[in-house]
């Protein structure tokens, strides 16, 4: 308990960066994500192809991204835009997928409607088929978040600060509690951003506890949700 | 560029490493090892997740559990389960601390894939073999797990990835593993080694991946087709957005 009394400024030090580290990729990845996986969705052989890449990105180790990148990118290895941008990679290539399979869980009959009296396919993106795509997006950016919280750590080994340092720190010097402080924090970290994106997700999609959402979209829901 | 000419190159100059008096060429040798531990903890993880995954899907009961429990495994941070666990374990049981976490790792998308595979079966077809006499078992073992095999592989195949490149950190506890040349690099700022060892990661990943695409494809069921399966639980004749494409994300 020692170690934890005496370096509980570190502890909250290191979160804080944790999560400045964290917040970006999120953001990053779900905003990127809308055009690309709007063209999965939209046309055959632009789903072929970006689902495609985003899977073969999707399977090059993180630490292994960290260490191509850099002489990509030109950045330096120890920098953490670095991690930032390698985490927005991943971060991008779990969100097309899910932004194609929510925009596919829209139900046709609700398109027609909609381009039946009058809108124009930008509003209807926007007004019709992103918000009724909603829960499954937000299925979908709450594994990213969550995953992205608990990669952030890696990034320890090029030098760039998180609670990954006490992982790392605490195995050479032998303290199970510093590695059990990082790992709680870390935890604790990835449930509150879950927790605030569920609450995000009520207050911007106030009908999806009034309506009962459609049976498949259901099931794409739970789908994002257990997959990755 | 030329640090990526330079890290090829480096991949093609063989080293050498003796291993009981035999000369053997140490990325090889690192590649054994990573294979190793890789397909130690997928079987780990498979015959944990298989049963329990089929359970839930037969009965349709415990879903919930199955997403919380993937929640809380996707939260834990990978580096940090290993470094206690080596910790705990001692460095003389540390490959069993490796393989413990590496199977913690696949054991979610296993688990996924058994009973998404099992769910996205025709209710239809499932009454009718009932209907036809055959017991619950008979059910399982002749209906619901041929049907379901491309999906659960999918999710084997998930598991197997994540496996695959979390097997980079066993190095760091000194457990070999292609990680070697990442951890060698890092600290004499060696660029070339660590380069050229991320690209042979990144390429197993790569190749393990299409040998599991393959194996995928091959277990679809003669004269069934993984894609279309009908909705039958809702009132709608429309395909289903999700369940037949995949319990897998990123690859379908």
């Amino acid at each position: 308990m020692n170690w934890l009394l005496n370096n509980l400024p570190l502890v909250g030090t290191l979160s804080i960066e944790h999560i400045l580290l964290s917040v970006p990729p999120v953001i990053i990845g779900f905003v990127v994500a809308i055009p690309l996986g709007w063209l999965a969705h939209r046309f055959r052989l632009t789903r072929g192809i970006l689902l495609t890449i985003v899977g073969l990105l999707y399977t090059i180790p993180s630490l292994a991204l960290l260490v191509i990148l850099p002489p990509i990118i030109g950045v330096s290895v120890l920098s953490a835009t670095n991690v930032i941008i390698a985490l927005s990679i991943y971060a991008v290539a779990l969100m097309v997928r899910s932004t194609t399979d929510a925009l596919d869980s829209v139900d046709a009959d609700i398109i027609q409607s909609a381009t039946a009296v009058g809108y124009s396919s930008w509003r209807r993106f926007w007004l019709v088929e992103f918000p009724i795509a909603g829960p499954v997006l937000l299925a979908g950016i709450r594994v990213v978040a969550v995953s992205t919280v608990s990669l952030v750590t890696i990034g320890a080994f090029v030098g760039v600060r998180s609670l990954g340092y006490l992982f790392i720190n605490g195995l050479q010097r032998s303290i199970p509690l510093e590695i059990l402080s990082g790992i709680v924090m870390t935890v604790v970290i990835a449930l509150v951003f879950d927790r605030l994106l569920v609450l995000l997700g009520r207050v911007l999609m106030p009908w999806t506890r009034a309506v009962k959402v459609s049976k498949h979209q259901e099931r794409a829901v739970l789908t994002a949700e257990v997959t990755a | 560029m030329n640090l990526f000419l330079e890290a090829f190159q480096w991949i093609f100059t063989p080293v050498w490493t003796i291993v009981k008096t035999e000369r053997t060429n140490d990325i090889v040798l690192r590649l054994g090892e990573h294979l190793g531990y890789t397909f130690a903890s997928l079987i780990a993880a498979t015959i944990i997740a298989v049963p329990i995954g089929y359970a839930i899907g037969h009965t349709g009961k415990g879903r919930e559990i199955a997403v919380a429990l993937s929640g809380a495994a996707r939260a834990l941070p990978s580096l940090g389960l290993l470094t206690i666990l080596a910790l705990t374990f001692g460095i003389a049981r540390a490959p069993i601390a490796a393989v413990v976490v590496f199977l913690v790792l696949g054991v979610p998308s296993i688990l996924a894939g058994a009973y998404a595979g099992l769910e996205a079966i025709d209710r239809r077809t499932i009454d009718a073999a009932r209907a036809v006499g055959m017991t619950e078992w008979q059910i399982l073992l002749r209906v619901e797990i041929p049907l379901g095999l491309p999906l659960l592989l999918g999710g084997v195949r998930n598991a197997a990835l994540q496996i695959v490149a979390t097997t980079t950190l066993a190095a760091y506890i000194g457990l070999g593993g292609l990680g070697v040349y990442i951890f060698e690099g890092l600290p004499i700022r060696n660029f070339t080694e660590m380069l050229g060892g991320a690209i042979l990661i990144a390429l197993l990943a790569v190749v393990l991946d299409g040998v599991f695409a393959l194996l995928q494809n091959f277990a679809i069921p003669r004269g069934v087709t993984a894609g279309r399966v009908r909705i039958v639980r809702t009132s709608s004749s429309r395909t289903r957005a999700v369940a037949g494409t995949s319990a897998v994300p990123g690859r379908g």
